[in-house]
């Protein structure tokens, strides 16, 4: 029964599509596009905004396409002026009850519901309302995110990924009607509340309700000011996903235009964050193998996602012992910079101002965790999502698309394949599996883990390195964390380590990325074109492992001894707070 | 318990109950032959409660104690009557003298005169069961009960439903025992079909085909849920149904159990009524002793029980998805359907929901067959209807008549015309989805179809009387009041489309209208009707529509002339004291609220004191200056 | 928009309780948030933070769905009652009879607004939709007694009874 197709009129069209389909989706098979706002693929079908409604022949009304499913026989019609007055009335509607700040606005070129509005001629003052599109008090409470409710058009987009994709439930619908809002309990400002700041729901966002928390004005003032030496470095998916905010394709690797336009931003120094992502391996498989032959405590979870570090800290406290005590590459490449970096080149670490980029939101609070420090104030100053960046690119003047490719500064440019699969679900885990084979019996072979690879949610894999059976899990989404994590509580699954990265298919798809509307999202698979960037890369250096880059020697050789050692120790390992579920 | 146990409770009971039915000397005569010489009969219902029947009844029984009575007399709370405004209501057979406005002192006198001494208080009799001459005429036949049939509202008045074996006694789970023993699935979905027995909650679907949807989808569980959520401000239909019959809900929810293949139900009921709920779980607890509800019913192997779960203030739950998602312990918001119930409902399972008026039928379809009932109504819309009379009437209260009833013999005859010699301006059916229906319409059929075809619907049976003084921008706002504060906020077009149109309302009744907020009322009206996403987004705008439509004149005389006609909307009005006319008493001033009336100079010709006059910029128009000035010196314009 | 209440919470080792044994009733029952509210409510009288956050703990879910839930009906309170609760019906029947202006008169009265809470925490208001009293509209209730037929004038009387009540009680 699963197999059987319907088949059905579209605007006259037929069309063939198996049964269960939408006719939205439907209506896509025949490219007749249906405009919709609170649908979103795989995470919000809820048939609320009502601007996806169609006409169909014998139906009394109007009927949501994003949730009607086809059937034989069907004759739908999508561009009838009851369809297209429907339309353009819940727009104006939506438009009446919404903060026009649109010239400004950070998505004002890439708003869902301005693009609808001009493309069903809506009068956005048809329904002027009361004065209440100012209702709501603007909440910028957290490091990393701003919820500015009078944008909101309530499509539930954000509850649904905070939800749904993300287990974490700490934002949701509050009172109902025209009083509906979204926010935390008891309207509580979001740094009080058990948030991760993944920010997936930012980039579900069709408006400009959701923000990160912009930062640029800072690392604009360190730029300009002559007492302050400014590195940058960038995390390994932003290669993978800035062109997009320069209309490039989806999945265009533009290392060597970013490294040229942050260049002519003003920066002193632009660092490869690859290369801290292989010094994390080098202590993470030490980690590893440590415990496993002392008995420590299995399964270890990586801690290189701030946002699953913060999910462990609020909902499963009893887990911390498992994080590893590594650092994330972000955090490490701060403590490197401030000490061996500003010590070998005789500078004052307060002078030195150093910007991640990455494409991440729970990095922005990452950074100004206190546990963390290398002196009395923060190892990174300011991380930047990959839309700051971007924004400060365009803001520079610079012609992005045409820059001639250039190249990492030294001594932080050379990194493995294994640093740069960071960024994509399992790559942590193939990374840290290439350097604990050889670790373990000094093997030179093994380097592709293909089981861990791929943007399913969960997977699993068994391997036999140096006699060692090593069973692993890799999870991407915190729902999908959350089961992992509940198999191991329950005793069903029984794991050495364990990857999580808290965005569905990992940094690739982080809640800092550019924000792709729903009529890409809908139809691209956007993680799995982003993460073949990374893969890319990785299958056509010959420096594939981490151990073997030859930054990783001089680090130990000048400064560190060895992974795990005092000063490795001191700088690169960190610890974990417990916090409330509420 | 068995059939032939069933039946024997039936018999032991039948005569007890059968002297409410029959007055006069057969009455008497069967009386004697249950033991008790007299029954008396006294409401418990919400509205009687409210208006003190408990005293009465406890004054009754202490009485009848005293007099040392206790014995031969039995006292019995029931359910409604339908004389809401009489209340407390209290009858006393065989002679079916029925006792309006009860107080414990009047009960003294009917103990010590009628009870004990055989002579009927007359003076404390309803007036209209008192003839000229004296004689007394049986409830039956006054005019507010003449005209109506009453089959979902049968036991209500007549029997105790907190007692178990007087619902048995009037034929009680004997549709439930035929249908376990008789009957297959099939053959109830077919006598449902056949009796054409539409949905009473609002849109009227056709119940058979909704329980042969739902016998039809595959699924180990299944569940039958009754909608007691009745949320039509002014409707208490379902309320006085479960506080006067319990049982036949719970006999109907079996019957659909067994006919659809689920083994659990659910009755979504008000919190707001706490007796139907208590009377719910006494017929909940006493079915389940008895074995009519729980395992192995009747000795039959069926299982069914039944849950109830509160509403907690929220209209929208009225409507079935949104109530189903409320049982399901979430914020009440409708889902798309499909799917429909009947394939994925209460926690994704096959699910038949009807409210308590439907059901309540069912039993007696069963009993009595679906000839009898479709031969009851009009063409498309077959049995009896139940509705709650109310506003600008005279007797306000609970009627069942049958479908094809006249809105005119329903406002004139059962309920008694209007008071204070006002006319008749309209009828608002079907609550905030209904519409008005204009005193030109008076002699409409009352169907489906009709209601529909006036731009008001059944609804579940509110009907609210209107005379000359209702402004009907002000009810059109008053009804858009409601759907903004209870529209759940999911969709769009409800959640902003509401606000907007009570905008345009506010601005009309203020004197700020425009004629041109007319057409935007009407473009969005129609926009919500069109692409809402559940039936309160849909209907919400009905009262407006219906009122512009029929009283367009009203909307105009408001917006061009800043006139309310009705004298309601009090930005259009003001208040004046004519001084020639005053007397200088101060009434007005000392009762006056916001201390706006003010002693003047002047003193009129023939008058011994200074006049008042009114404050304009403090008045609030309350009006209670107009009332309190005996010399009719205030007037409103 | 902060609904934060400004009562500090006054609960009971009782009332906690109380509370866990209704949790601890309806923890294995499918959709068993509502009814847990509704007791909890019962037991408080309101649903402030600490109690919410304790549904929340109790049935494994966040405290923001709890909240969603509990602001979404009317009958749920954030926020304490008075010690008597006025309560007048806003339904049809009783509207059209002018209810409204009983509610006036009781706001003028008190000082206070519906939903709100005199100071002295003696009197809170409510509207509601219809006690199913119509034929005594318009309608008003304070605690569990049912003023039918009401006039603004007498709402100042009415509302008197109860402070002597409470003086009486004291005595």
């Amino acid at each position: 029964m699963e197999n059987q197709m319907i088949h059905l009129k579209i605007n006259g069209i037929p069309a063939e599509v198996p049964a269960g389909s939408t006719i939205l989706q439907a209506a896509k098979t025949v490219n007749v596009d249906i405009p919709s706002l609170c649908y979103l693929k795989d995470i919000n079908c809820i048939g609320a905004c009502r601007v996806c409604v169609v006409e169909i022949v014998g139906r009394r009304g109007l009927t949501a396409a994003c949730t009607y499913p086809v059937e034989e026989g069907m004759e739908v019609l999508t561009n009838t002026p009851a369809v297209r007055n429907s339309r353009k009335t819940t727009i104006e509607l939506l438009l009446s009850s919404h903060s026009k700040k649109c010239l400004s606005c950070p998505r004002g070129n890439n708003c869902e519901l301005q693009k609808l509005s001009v493309a069903y001629g809506a009068d956005e003052d048809r329904f002027s309302g009361d004065g209440d599109d100012k209702r709501y008090a603007i909440d910028d409470s957290s490091p990393y995110l701003v919820r500015d409710n009078n944008k909101c058009i309530q499509c539930m987009r954000c509850v649904a990924a905070c939800k749904n994709v993300q287990s974490v439930s700490c934002i949701g619908p509050i009172r109902r009607g025209y009083n509906v809002h979204i926010g935390c309990a008891f309207d509580k400002p979001l740094n009080e509340a058990a948030c991760v700041g993944c920010g997936q729901c930012i980039v579900a966002c069709p408006v400009g309700a959701l923000t990160e928390k912009s930062q640029t004005e800072a690392v604009w003032n360190a730029i300009a000011d002559p007492s302050k030496k400014v590195v940058f470095f960038t995390a390994p998916s932003i290669r993978a996903t800035l062109g997009e905010s320069f209309d490039m394709p989806v999945g265009t690797n533009v290392e060597g235009k970013m490294v040229a336009a942050i260049r002519r931003l003003g920066a002193d120094e632009v660092f490869n964050m690859d290369v801290t992502a292989d010094l994390t391996i080098m202590e993470e498989a030490n980690e590893l193998i440590e415990r496993i032959q002392n008995g420590g405590t299995l399964p270890m979870f990586t801690s290189c996602c701030p946002g699953w570090v913060k999910f462990c800290e609020h909902y499963y406290p009893e887990f911390l012992p498992h994080l590893s005590s590594c650092k994330s590459p972000q955090q490490m490449f701060g403590a490197v910079l401030k000490s061996y970096y500003c010590e070998k080149n005789g500078i004052d670490p307060k002078d030195l101002f150093v910007v991640s980029v990455i494409p991440c939101t729970s990095k922005k609070f990452e950074v100004t965790r206190e546990e963390q420090r290398t002196h009395d104030f923060d190892d990174v100053d300011v991380a930047l999502t990959t839309r700051e960046l971007a924004a400060m690119i365009k803001r520079a003047g610079i012609d992005f698309t045409d820059l001639a490719d250039e190249k990492f500064d030294d001594p932080f440019e050379i990194a493995s394949g294994a640093g740069t699969i960071f960024g994509a679900t399992g790559g942590v885990m193939e990374a840290a599996l290439r350097t604990a084979a050889y670790k373990l019996d000094g093997t030179t072979e093994a380097v592709d883990f293909n089981e861990v690879r791929g943007t399913q949610g969960i997977k699993e894999a068994t391997y036999t390195v140096g006699g060692v059976e090593i069973k692993v899990a890799v999870a991407s989404g915190l729902a999908n964390a959350r089961k992992v994590v509940e198999m191991v509580k329950s005793g069903e699954k029984d794991y050495q380590m364990v990857e999580i990265m808290a965005c569905p298919g990992g940094c690739i798809n982080g809640g800092g990325q550019p924000v792709q509307s729903d009529a890409v999202r809908n139809n691209v698979d956007l993680k799995t074109i982003r993460a073949k960037a990374l893969y890319d890369v990785d299958r056509s250096i010959d420096l594939r492992k981490s151990h073997e880059s030859p930054v990783m020697k001089l680090l130990y050789d000048e400064y560190f001894e060895a992974p795990g050692k005092e000063k490795a120790h001191k700088l690169l390992h960190t610890t974990y707070v417990e916090r409330s579920a509420h | 318990m068995t059939i032939a146990e069933l039946n024997q409770i039936r018999n032991e009971y039948e005569d007890l109950v059968k002297v409410r039915k029959l007055v006069a000397e057969e009455g008497a005569k069967l009386a004697e032959k249950t033991g008790y010489r007299k029954q008396i009969l006294v409401c418990g219902g919400t509205g009687c409660t409210s208006s003190g029947s408990k005293k009465v009844i406890e004054a009754l029984e202490s009485e009848l104690k005293k007099q040392g009575l206790e014995n031969e007399v039995l006292v019995v709370k029931t359910g409604c009557f339908g004389l809401c405004a009489l209340g407390p209501i209290m009858i006393v057979y065989p002679e079916g003298a029925f006792y309006a406005q009860a107080t414990p002192e009047g009960v003294i006198r009917v103990v010590d005169e009628h009870i004990k001494n055989g002579n009927i208080v007359k003076d404390l009799l309803y007036k209209e069961t008192v003839h000229e001459d004296g004689s007394i005429i049986s409830l039956s036949e006054t005019d507010f009960y003449k005209k109506q049939l009453r089959i979902a509202l049968r036991n209500c008045g007549v029997i105790n439903p907190e007692d178990i074996n007087e619902y048995i006694a009037t034929d009680g789970y004997q549709a439930l025992a035929k249908v376990l023993t008789e009957m297959s699935p099939d053959d109830v979905v077919n006598e449902l079909l056949e009796s054409g027995i539409r949905g009473r909650g609002g849109a009227g679907f056709p119940t058979g085909r909704k329980w042969a949807f739902a016998k039809a989808s595959k699924g180990d569980v299944k569940y039958v849920c009754c909608n007691a959520d009745e949320g039509d401000p002014g409707a208490f239909m379902d309320r006085s149904i479960l506080e006067g019959d319990p049982h036949a809900v719970l006999e109907a929810m079996a019957i659909a159990g067994y006919t659809i293949g689920a083994h659990q139900g659910y009755i979504y009921v008000r919190a707001e009524y706490p007796i139907a709920v208590q009377r719910l779980e006494i017929a909940i607890g006493q079915a389940r002793e008895k074995g009519l509800l729980g395992k192995n019913i009747l000795g039959t192997g069926f299982d069914f029980d039944i849950e109830i779960r509160l509403g907690a203030g929220a209209f929208v739950c009225g409507e079935e998805t949104a109530l189903m998602t409320s049982i399901e312990g979430h914020r009440g918001e409708p889902r798309p359907r499909p799917p429909f119930p009947a394939v994925k409902g209460l926690f994704g399972k096959p699910t038949v929901l009807n409210n308590v008026e439907t059901y309540s039928n069912i039993p007696q379809i069963i009993r009595k067959g679906a000839k009898w009932y479709s031969s009851m109504g009009t063409e498309t819309s077959k049995g009896t209807k139940v509705f709650a009379l109310g506003g600008k009437i005279t007797n306000v209260g609970l009627v069942e008549i049958p479908m094809g009833t006249t809105l005119r013999e329903i406002v004139e005859e059962i309920g008694g015309g209007i008071p204070n010699g006002k006319k008749f301006k309209a009828a608002q059916t079907g609550g905030p989805s209904g519409g008005c229906i204009p005193a030109e319409h008076i002699d409409t059929p009352i169907d489906y179809e009709n209601l529909t075809a006036l731009g008001s619907m059944m609804g579940s049976g509110g009907l609210i009387v209107m005379d000359e003084d209702t402004c009907m921008v002000d009810i059109s706002k008053f009804y858009l009041n409601f759907t903004v504060d209870e529209s759940c906020g999911k969709c769009t077009p409800c959640r902003i489309g509401t606000r907007r149109l009570l905008q345009y309302l506010d601005k009309i009744t203020e004197g700020k209208g425009e004629m041109e907020d007319l057409e935007k009322i009407e473009s969005l009206a129609n926009h919500m009707k069109s692409s809402s996403l559940c039936a309160l987004g849909q209907s919400a705008p009905n009262p407006v529509l219906s009122t512009m439509h029929y009283f367009k004149d009203e909307y105009i005389d408001h917006i061009q002339n800043k006139h309310c006609s009705s004298g309601v909307c009090k930005s259009l009005l003001s208040y004046e004291i004519e001084k020639d006319k005053c007397v200088g008493c101060g009434m007005c001033a000392r009762n006056c609220p916001a201390n706006a009336i003010n002693k003047t100079d002047y003193i009129a010709p023939g008058k011994k004191l200074p006049a008042y006059e009114i404050d304009t910029a403090k008045c609030i128009k309350c009006g209670v200056c107009i009332t309190n000035c005996k010399l009719k010196a205030v007037v409103r314009k | 928009m902060n609904e934060k209440s400004l009562n500090t919470f006054k609960g009971t080792i009782v009332q906690e309780e109380q509370l866990k044994a209704v949790i601890a009733k309806h923890h294995d029952q499918p959709g068993g948030l509502m009814p847990i509210l509704q007791e909890a409510q019962g037991i408080y009288g309101y649903l402030p933070i600490e109690v919410q956050t304790m549904i929340a703990d109790g049935l494994g879910i966040s405290l923001s769905e709890v909240y969603g839930v509990a602001t979404f009906y009317s009958q749920f309170s954030l926020t304490p009652k008075g010690e008597h609760k006025i309560s007048v019906c806003l339904g049809t029947a009783c509207y059209v009879k002018g209810s409204d202006k009983i509610l006036e008169a009781i706001e003028t009265k008190l000082g206070i607004k519906s939903g709100e809470c005199t100071e002295d925490g003696m009197f809170s208001i409510d509207s509601c939709r219809c006690v199913g009293a119509c034929g005594l509209a318009p309608v008003m209730m304070v605690d569990e007694d049912v003023y039918g037929k009401v006039t603004p004038e007498q709402v100042g009387g009415i509302l008197d009874s109860y402070l002597n009540k409470k003086g009486g009680a004291e005595e």
